[in-house]
């Protein structure tokens, strides 16, 4: 209340350490980026460092603007004894979120044509599937999925510990920078700039970058914990703590790389052989466990409880399927290696590991899907709560067939098909991109103050025909892969191998047709869902400012 | 193979004591009778902010 009282001369109003310190990092960022894109060997990674030192320079004009039009203190922590949430960087992930969705699933509608139609890469190179291929992997999975948790890991850790977000600058560089680096990423796979490991394939100074970024988020994150005014923190935040730790020492671990040159993109992994292979699937497999599933069950039990309206289902059984799942998802890496060079004892264990995750994975389901008890009934009036609980169940469905295909001999028949692929989605369209617009649904009004979603009838559209999209993927992805893996172990009364490649790969041809009408029909549920919340922004009214609460009574 | 043996015997022994007695310890902490308060508050977390 002081502040206000403030002399009318403004004095004493002085850059913060971290306003200064940035703005001075990012000035001397933007001086080494012209020196390595004027000396760079590569087109490409010159027109690279040019972003960099562009992004730089917008950096530190932003930093200075801000200072110049911010009042002499800094935002309060709280306004009339109540936290004064910083939401400004949630909205902005929530945004870039969607537009980053709306431009992965339609660049897998690409490449699912594609690959059923080939002439459809135009004879490109940056249309190839090669490229497209990663660009559609990392723009879901760290642009459409990363944002996501971004948005709410910020909203949850504010409101479950009713404190401002730590920090003034590190909130907008954690989302912006984390931001910068997809756009780097992206456009260097359409250039051709990739280390070849799959889910890791920038390269080393868009990784560097990306730790820097993702130590900011770490400390922000714990920082914030550690002001907050509830004496427990609430599991979802034990969950996102273990995504934003694990994912850093994946990163790190799994990006050790020796650059050629400070003025190259190119450099060479330290790991060789089949320990650079495991460590990529240590780490490729964690990519899985902690961000594709620790981070969206994070979501899971902040949303589902508060759109349902019930208190979790067991607070103990979250507690113990959370250490189970952390001590376990770790070791299940090997199972993407079975029948290689890794050594047999390693496959039996990732094997084993894999399997025994049902248990806590099933933990998480069971839990969420029970915090309805008593709210069933609002399955069928609330289609943003629907599409939640289906996401459990995809969740349930995909961690039950993914210990399945783990065991040897069902891997022998499943792996390098299309099995695989239809497993996989049926994880990602079902439980993490499902679970994820259950949240942007909820985050959208409240974030923009309005009273509530512009159509439910719209979101009901979009959860039919987006599910109806789903059911064909993976129904003509396991039709495909089992007729694939069935076909190559095909042999005649002779010896001889059965089929040719290109007779299997004639045999697919329906199925990736399927499933690309699958994929259309996806995004066009996403596609309505940008519809619908853009007008839930423009046109349904604000929340009437905060009167006295009082519990609804004769509403007109 | 010295190294590989020393840390391949240590995680065959004392690392895996110490993570059964670490999940021990979890389920301690998540069954004890005098956290049943906090956890049923904890479970009501999300419904009850301002």
């Amino acid at each position: 209340m002081a502040s206000i009282g403030a002399s009318p001369v403004a004095p004493g109003k002085r850059m913060t350490l971290g306003e200064g310190g940035s703005a001075l990092a990012f000035a001397a960022l933007a001086l080494l980026s012209i020196v390595v894109a004027a000396k760079a060997w590569e087109a490409a990674y010159a027109f690279h460092a040019y972003l960099f030192a562009a992004g730089s320079v917008a950096a530190v004009f932003a930093i200075m603007n801000r200072y110049n039009e911010r009042s002499a203190t800094l935002p309060p922590q709280e306004i009339d004894g109540k936290p004064n949430y910083n939401m400004g960087p949630v909205k902005f992930a929530t945004v870039a979120a969607m537009v980053w969705g709306i431009a992965g699933f339609t660049v897998g509608v690409l490449i699912a044509f594609q690959l059923a139609f080939p002439a459809l890469n135009f004879d490109l190179a940056f249309l190839n599937f090669g490229r497209m291929r990663p660009l559609h992997t990392s723009a879901v999975i760290f642009a459409f999925g990363g944002n996501v948790l971004l948005a709410t890991s910020l909203y949850v850790v504010q409101r479950t510990s009713r404190a401002r977000l730590a920090g003034d600058i590190t909130p907008w560089f954690v989302v912006l920078g984390y931001n910068f680096f997809i756009l780097i990423a992206g456009t260097g796979y359409l250039l051709g700039i990739t280390q070849s490991k799959e889910y890791a394939e920038p390269e080393w100074y868009a990784d560097l970058f990306l730790t820097v970024v993702w130590v900011a988020y770490l400390l922000m994150f714990m920082l914030t914990l550690r002001k907050r005014k509830e004496p427990h923190i609430y599991v979802a935040n034990w969950f996102y703590l273990a995504f934003i730790v694990t994912i850093a020492i994946l990163h790190l671990g799994n990006n050790a790389v020796i650059p050629v040159s400070l003025f190259s993109a190119k450099s060479y992994m330290v790991w060789s052989g089949v320990q650079d292979a495991m460590v990529q699937w240590w780490y490729g497999h964690n990519a899985v466990g902690f961000f594709l599933t620790a981070g969206f069950l994070a979501i899971m039990y902040y949303f589902v409880p508060k759109r349902a309206e019930r208190p979790v289902y067991s607070y103990r059984l979250s507690i113990i399927h959370f250490w189970a799942l952390i001590f376990l998802y770790i070791w299940a890496g090997p199972h993407h290696l079975h029948y290689t060079a890794l050594p047999d004892w390693t496959q039996t264990l990732g094997m084993v590991f894999s399997i025994m995750l049902w248990m806590p994975s099933w933990g998480g389901m069971i839990n969420g899907l029970m915090t309805l008890s008593g709210a069933w009934d609002k399955l069928r009036t609330d289609p943003v709560l629907r599409l939640m609980v289906v996401s459990i169940a995809f969740y349930g469905m995909s961690t039950f067939e993914g210990p399945m295909m783990s065991i040897k001999v069902v891997n022998s028949l499943s792996h390098y098909t299309d099995w695989t692929v239809g497993h996989v989605h049926s994880g990602a369209l079902g439980w993490v991109a499902y679970i994820s617009f259950g949240a942007v649904y909820c985050l959208v009004p409240w974030l923009w103050n309005r009273e509530r979603l512009y159509s439910l009838k719209l979101v009901n559209w979009h959860f039919w025909i987006s599910t109806l999209g789903i059911v064909l993927y993976i129904s003509s992805m396991w039709v495909a892969g089992i007729m694939q893996g069935l076909m190559w172990r095909a042999y005649t009364a002779l010896g001889f191998l059965e089929y040719s490649f290109i007779e299997t790969t004639e045999a697919m041809h329906p199925y990736y047709v399927i499933r690309g009408l699958g994929g259309i029909l996806f995004l066009a549920g996403a596609l309505i869902m940008v519809y619908n919340l853009v007008m839930t922004v423009r046109a349904v009214k604000p929340v009437a400012e905060a009167e006295p609460k009082s519990p609804l009574v004769a509403a007109e | 193979m010295e190294t590989y043996s020393l840390l391949a015997s240590f995680a065959q022994t004392g690392g895996l004591l110490i993570f059964i007695f670490g999940f021990l310890l979890v389920i301690a902490y998540a069954l004890m009778p005098s956290n049943r308060s906090t956890f049923d508050k904890a479970a009501r977390t999300p419904i009850e902010e301002d």
